[in-house]
Parts: structure tokens; sequence; C-alpha cells
């Protein structure tokens, strides 16, 4: 195979970047450059600062003060970080969130990978590829809702069909062992469909002739899955994983909708527990503390996966 | 801040001209009048206080009442959130369990001075409604309306299990056997094959209708669960309500009523709580799934509907070992400390708290105010429909017989840390007495 590789005419990307490098050489261009660039930079800049960058910092301020939203803040030093320490809750929501985020990825990643190479490999439907985005194109607090309803203990109608084939009921929400995995599998539902268009995408960079090639030399479906797709594939993998991993630790609408965080904390996860602390309990500066906590964590994960993916590197250059 | 700060200037300078007859705000509008924002979150009562807000206009000709309704859930963060910007609504719908909150943080006017200026006659609301909203000599609300407990239950299915209405209307309680009342619950409940909690064979994996239906969802009072039961046992929320700073959840008592509760559930009576309904005990009565449950004043509408899929009735709460007790809860309307339109907001609050709008209020049956003609008025009109609602206002007139749901500072971290508690409990984590200590211990340290 590799031989063969080795014989195949230079890809699109490399003759994008010969034309790229033609282009700079021509003279008297690079003078109104950067005017233009910052005009059209300028929107989204302004809304960085204003949206992302300012509320940042101001949570940042607010981690060291008790501020209520009622009552000017006073400074506190780093009291809410050192209670933080000892909160118990704290820890049950990082834990039961890290719970949620491992069911979620796992299941999502593994199904949209199936659901993508089908796409990829069987059918390309326009279609089906529409169909696949409507769970994501629903509103989560409707499909929170929706599956609230649908799995209700007594009204709901999975349980109806259980019971008719005499399997008995489940509290899927309200049972603690297994209201975190049914929300896990609702969110599944909901994002698999846009993560499997995203790696469906990211397999149509790999060239074809890869595949016809590796027919060619006798190679099934499976290896030619573990062989050409899944490590061309991985830049866009890591991405998707870093964009799902941040998604799913910002876990709330679904939890907000089914649960509220019971039973007994089983799903009270991170943003859920910032929420109530910000906005049941008027704890703005301990709810900002968590934040930044959280800030934190995600963004060690994210370095960490960028890391052992080798995100910024691609095995197609 | 900055804001806020920048309104109470204004609303200073605004007090200072008002010495010389200048009305300050709104007279800058084009029509001259002064436009004052309500929040409340009852979308079943807005009605009744537009039609105050109109006899109100018709006597104020310069004040515009601009009403805004939002649901429960998202009434007191918008709440917050208006007041972190310093743009609140100058009056809003309070609650006992959020205002200590508000009035700890200065955003709540003091009515006392305007009550003895206007001399303002608080002896016409029902009794002990009036003084849940001070703190410290200062007055923070007027009363708006009341609210008591009773059971409600479906009348077809405990008739075809041979309960009369006599029977359910005298219903007895204790924490060892339950009583009257769970003789009551265990015949009302019915399994697949049709055969009652008190039939040796009743089948307690296949309920198809639960005798009774039990709130966890509740909080620190468990207002529609046990608070009521735990209260006819003797237990006390804490040392002193309004403002106490020590709560009794460690009651051997409360522990007694949460393990038979547990006991309930656990011959099948009652739903487990890892296999029950989310979406909330209300519909699952009117869905037949179950048969009775303890319920709120405020929700005579939803059961009397004549569109409702099942009859109901109320009937009083059973009397436990310390007699029958009820929730005797109260709303009230509330001035922000910083609105612009003091006078107007107060003459707005002075009206809402009067007879004359109370009784417009009580004529249309949704809520009990808190002026007696208006709960006279309430009554009269359920009568005249021929409901019963009885279960709910003799019970509040019997002072030995209600109590007060408690005000204190913490309210709403309390909330969640007592609601676990007994829900792991419920769930059979943890055994109801060191669990209830453990929380207890957890409150009163947030007193010190």
């Amino acid at each position: 195979m590799g031989a063969k590789t080795a014989v195949a005419p230079p890809d699109q990307g490399t003759g994008i970047r010969a034309a790229a490098g033609k282009e700079r050489k021509r003279p008297g261009r690079r003078r109104d450059d950067r005017k233009a660039a910052w005009l059209f930079l300028a929107p989204a800049l302004v809304g960085f600062a204003l949206f992302y960058a300012y509320p940042t910092v101001r949570g940042v301020y607010y981690s060291l003060t008790d501020y209520n939203m009622l009552a000017p803040p006073n400074f506190v030093g780093a009291e809410n970080y050192t209670q933080l320490i000892g909160d118990e809750q704290f820890w049950n929501a990082l834990k039961v969130t890290a719970y949620y985020v491992v069911l979620n990825i796992g299941s999502q990643t593994v199904l949209a990978l199936l659901l993508a190479t089908l796409m990829h490999r069987l059918t390309r439907s326009v279609a089906l590829r529409a169909m696949l985005l409507v769970p994501w194109l629903v509103p989560n607090v409707t499909v929170g809702l929706l599956w609230m309803w649908l799995l209700d203990a007594n009204l709901g109608f999975v349980n109806h069909v259980l019971e008719a084939l005499g399997l008995g009921t489940s509290g899927f929400f309200t049972s603690p062992d297994l209201a975190m995995p049914t929300i896990a599998a609702v969110n599944t539902w909901a994002y698999t469909g846009y993560t499997a268009l995203l790696l469906y995408a990211g397999m149509l960079q790999v060239p074809q002739h890869l595949y016809e090639s590796a027919s060619l030399d006798g190679a099934g479906e499976w290896r030619m899955f573990h062989r050409i797709t899944l490590p061309l594939l991985r830049p866009v993998l890591a991405l998707v994983l870093v964009v799902s991993l941040i998604g799913s630790f910002q876990i709330f609408d679904t939890i907000a909708v089914t649960t509220k965080g019971g039973p007994v904390g089983a799903t009270r996860v991170i943003y859920y527990y910032i929420y109530e602390q910000a906005f049941a309990q008027f704890h703005m500066g301990y709810a900002s503390a968590v934040a930044v906590i959280l800030a934190l964590v995600l963004g060690v994960l994210t370095a960490v996966q960028m890391r052992l993916l080798r995100a910024s590197r691609s095995d197609l250059a | 801040m900055r804001s806020t700060h920048r309104r109470a200037g204004a609303a200073l300078l605004c007090l200072a001209a008002t010495a010389g007859l200048v009305s300050c705000g709104g007279s800058d509008s084009a029509s001259g009048k002064t436009t004052l924002d309500y929040w409340l979150w009852d979308d079943k009562q807005l009605p009744a206080y537009k039609e105050c807000a109109d006899a109100f206009e018709k006597a104020n000709p310069d004040i515009a009442v601009k009403i805004t309704q939002t649901a429960w859930n998202q009434y007191w963060q918008n709440l917050t959130t208006q007041l972190t910007s310093g743009d609140a609504p100058d009056v809003w719908t309070d609650q006992a369990s959020y205002y200590p909150q508000f009035a700890t943080n200065g955003q709540l006017l003091d009515l006392q001075p305007l009550i003895d200026r206007d001399k303002v006659d608080l002896s016409g609301y029902q009794e002990g409604l009036a003084d849940v909203w001070v703190k410290d000599g200062k007055r923070y609300g007027l009363p708006k309306d009341w609210d008591s407990m009773a059971l409600v239950y479906n009348t077809a299915q405990f008739e075809k299990q041979g309960v009369s209405t006599e029977q359910l209307a005298d219903l007895k309680w204790n924490p060892d056997d339950g009583g009257t009342l769970e003789q009551a619950i265990a015949k009302a409940t019915v399994d697949a094959e049709g055969r009652n909690g008190l039939d040796p064979a009743f089948d307690k994996k296949n309920v198809k209708t639960y005798g009774f239906l039990p709130e966890w969802a509740d909080g620190a009072t468990g207002q529609n669960g046990w608070g009521p039961l735990a209260a006819s046992n003797g237990f006390t929320y804490l040392d002193k309500n309004p403002w106490g700073t020590e709560y009794k959840y460690d009651d051997p008592k409360l522990a007694e009523t949460i393990a038979w509760f547990k006991r309930l559930i656990d011959k099948g009576y009652a739903p487990r709580f890892d296999k029950q309904s989310s979406v909330g005990n209300t519909e699952l009565l009117s869905a037949g799934k179950g048969a009775m449950m303890i319920a709120g004043s405020w929700t005579i509408s939803t059961f009397t509907d004549p569109k409702a899929r099942q009859k109901f009735a109320f009937a009083p709460l059973p009397a436990g070992p310390e007699g029958r007790k009820s929730s005797l809860n109260g709303l009230s309307d509330a001035i922000w400390a910083g609105t612009e339109h003091k006078e107007e907001a107060w003459k707005w609050v002075k009206y809402l708290g009067s007879a004359e709008c109370q009784d417009k209020v009580g004529k249309r049956g949704v809520v009990l105010p808190a002026q007696k003609s208006g709960t006279e008025a309430a009554l009269a009109a359920h009568t005249a429909a021929g409901r019963d609602i009885s279960a709910f206002t003799d019970i509040a007139a019997d002072k030995n017989s209600t109590f007060m749901l408690p005000v204190t500072e913490h309210g709403t971290e309390i909330n969640p840390l007592v609601q676990d508690a007994v829900q792991s409990v419920i769930l059979g984590q943890a055994e109801p007495g060191p669990a209830l200590k453990s929380v207890n211990e957890k409150v009163n340290g947030l007193f010190k």
C-alpha cells in the first residue's frame, strides 16, 4: 500500500499551497492589507472583548468577592477558593460531571464514527444526512421535555412498552443509578447526528484513491477503516473530541428541564451547581470561583487532548 | 452597581423636589402620567389584578399600572437580575422564603412610616398574616393572600373501595400504624388484578393506582408532603418563627414521620422514589394513577376545573397525635427601595392591600385574599359554584391548627440541603435519624 501511495499524484492541498506561494510574490499588494484586515476583524474583536474578555475578567474579580448580586461586592481574597476545597457538593459535582462526560463522549463518538463511516462508504444520500441533523435542530429544552414525558415512570410511552413486554417499569430520571446514563443517552441522541456530519466532512478529505488502491490490494472494510480512515481522520477527530468535551462539560439544559440536579445530587453537574449557587442561592462570588476552576480544568483537559492527538498536524500533508 | 447609585441619587433628588408638590419621574412623559411596574407570577391571578389596576387607574388618573406576569420558575431570577441592573419593578409580589434576602440587602422599602402616616388599618387581615413581613420593627410588605393545605382525592376511586366521604372527612394519623389515613390509603391502592392494598394477595410490584402520592421535591418545609404530618406529630421547624436561628430537623418526631412515609412506599401504597413520575403528582392524580395527595389552596381551581379528567374533592388533613396542622402561608406586595415613584407605589400597594381590591380578587375564586372580607367573597364564589373548600378554610380559622412556614435567613440555602437529606432517606440510602441529624448540623452551621 505504501508504494502505491508514493506513486499517487500530489493532492489538492499541496496544489493550493503552491498557488498561494505564487501570489505572495506579486509586488505592490501588501500596503492595504493590514487596514482591511483590522476592518474585517473589528466586529469579531469587539464582540469578543465585550462578550468574552470583559465578562471573564469580571468573573475572576467576582470570584474574589462575596458578591450576592443585591449588595455591592466586598473583597474577600481567596476565601471562596478555600471554601471550595472543603465543599463536598463541589467535588460531587465534578465527579458527576466527569461521569457524564465519559458516558456521553464515549457513546456519542463511537456512534457518530459508525454513522459517518456508513455515510462515507455505503451511501452518500443527502436526504439521509439531512435527517441525521434533525435531532440536533430541536432546542435542548424541547428535547428534555420530550424525553421526560416519553421516559416517565408512570405515564411514559417507553415504560408502557417495557411493561407490555413484561420487563417492568423503570424511573429513568428518578432513580439515582439510571438518571445520569439516561441524560447521557438523551444527549447522545440529540448530538450524534451533528458529530457524525463533522466526522463525515473529515472523511471526505481522505483521497478516494487510497481506498481504491487498498481494495485492489484486497483490504476489507474494517481494515480500511482501521488503517486509512481513522489515522487520516485524526485532526478532525481531535477537533470534534475537544469541542464535544467542552460541550459535554457544559451540560445544563437537559438537566434543568428533567432532573433539576436530583435525585440527591446524582445529576447535579458542575454547571447546574454554578447556576444554583448564583441564581437560586445568590452566591455569585462563590459561583464565580467555581466557574473559574471549571475554566481551568477545561483548559488543561483541552491542552492534554490536543497534545495526545497531535491535533495540529495531519498525516495528509 | 453604578447605575443603582445613579438611580438612587435621582430618586433622592426627586424626593427633594416633591416637597414642592412636583410629581417626579413619569411627569416628563408625554401624557404626564407616572407608570408603575408591577410584577406577579400567577397567570390565573392576572385577570383579577388587571381588574384592580383598572379601578385604581380610574381613581388615580395620573398613575398607570403596567403588570408583568412571569412564571414562578423564572420569576425570582428575573427579579434578581433586574435588581442587579438597578431597574427593578416598583412593586412586586413577594414570598416569605425569598423576602429575607431582599430585606437584608436593603432592597425593600420600609412601609411602617407610611402606614403610621396614613393610619392604615391592619386589623382587617387574617390573623398572623401581616406580622410575617416585619423584621426589626420595619415592615416590608402588605398581605395579599394566604394559603392552607388539605387532602385532595379522587372521589370515584374511594367510593369504589367503600370509603365514604364522612370517613375521609375525619381521618386520624399516627407515625406507628398510620391510623385510619393509612387504612384509607391501603384500600385505595389497587394492583393490576384489581386487588386493594389490604388483600393478602395484593401484588405491590404491579400497582395500577397508588393510594397516596407524596411530594419529595419540597425543599426544607415539606409543605406539600411531610410538613403537615410532621407538625401534627409535634414537630416544629425552629426555635422562633419568624427570624429564628436554630433549626430542629434532628427532632425524632420528624424522623418518625419520614420513616412512616418510607414504610408506606415499602408496602406499595405510594410510588417508590426511584420509580416515581418526573412530571409531577398533579398530572398523575389527573391520569388516575394516584388516589390522594396533599395540596395547597392555590390548586383549588385546578382540581375543580369542570374540564378535569377525574372528579376530585377536598378533605381536611388527618388529625395526628397533636391534632390537625396545616401551614398558613401568605404572600405580600412589596415596594422596591430604589423606586423613583415612592408615593405612587405606596398608593398602589395600599390599594392592593385594601378590602376593595381584595374583594374583587376574592370574587373570582382563584385565591384566598388576606383581607377577611376578601376571603368571604372567595368562599361565597366557591359555594355559589357548588364547590366545597371548607377543608382549607376551616383549618385556617382554627388558630391551634395552623403553623407558619419558617422565615429565616439562608432560606434558599437550607432548601436543597434538607430536600436532599429527606430524599436520601426515602431512597433507602440513609436512615432517617442520622441523616436528619447530620443535615441539621449543616443547616445550623449556616447561622454561625
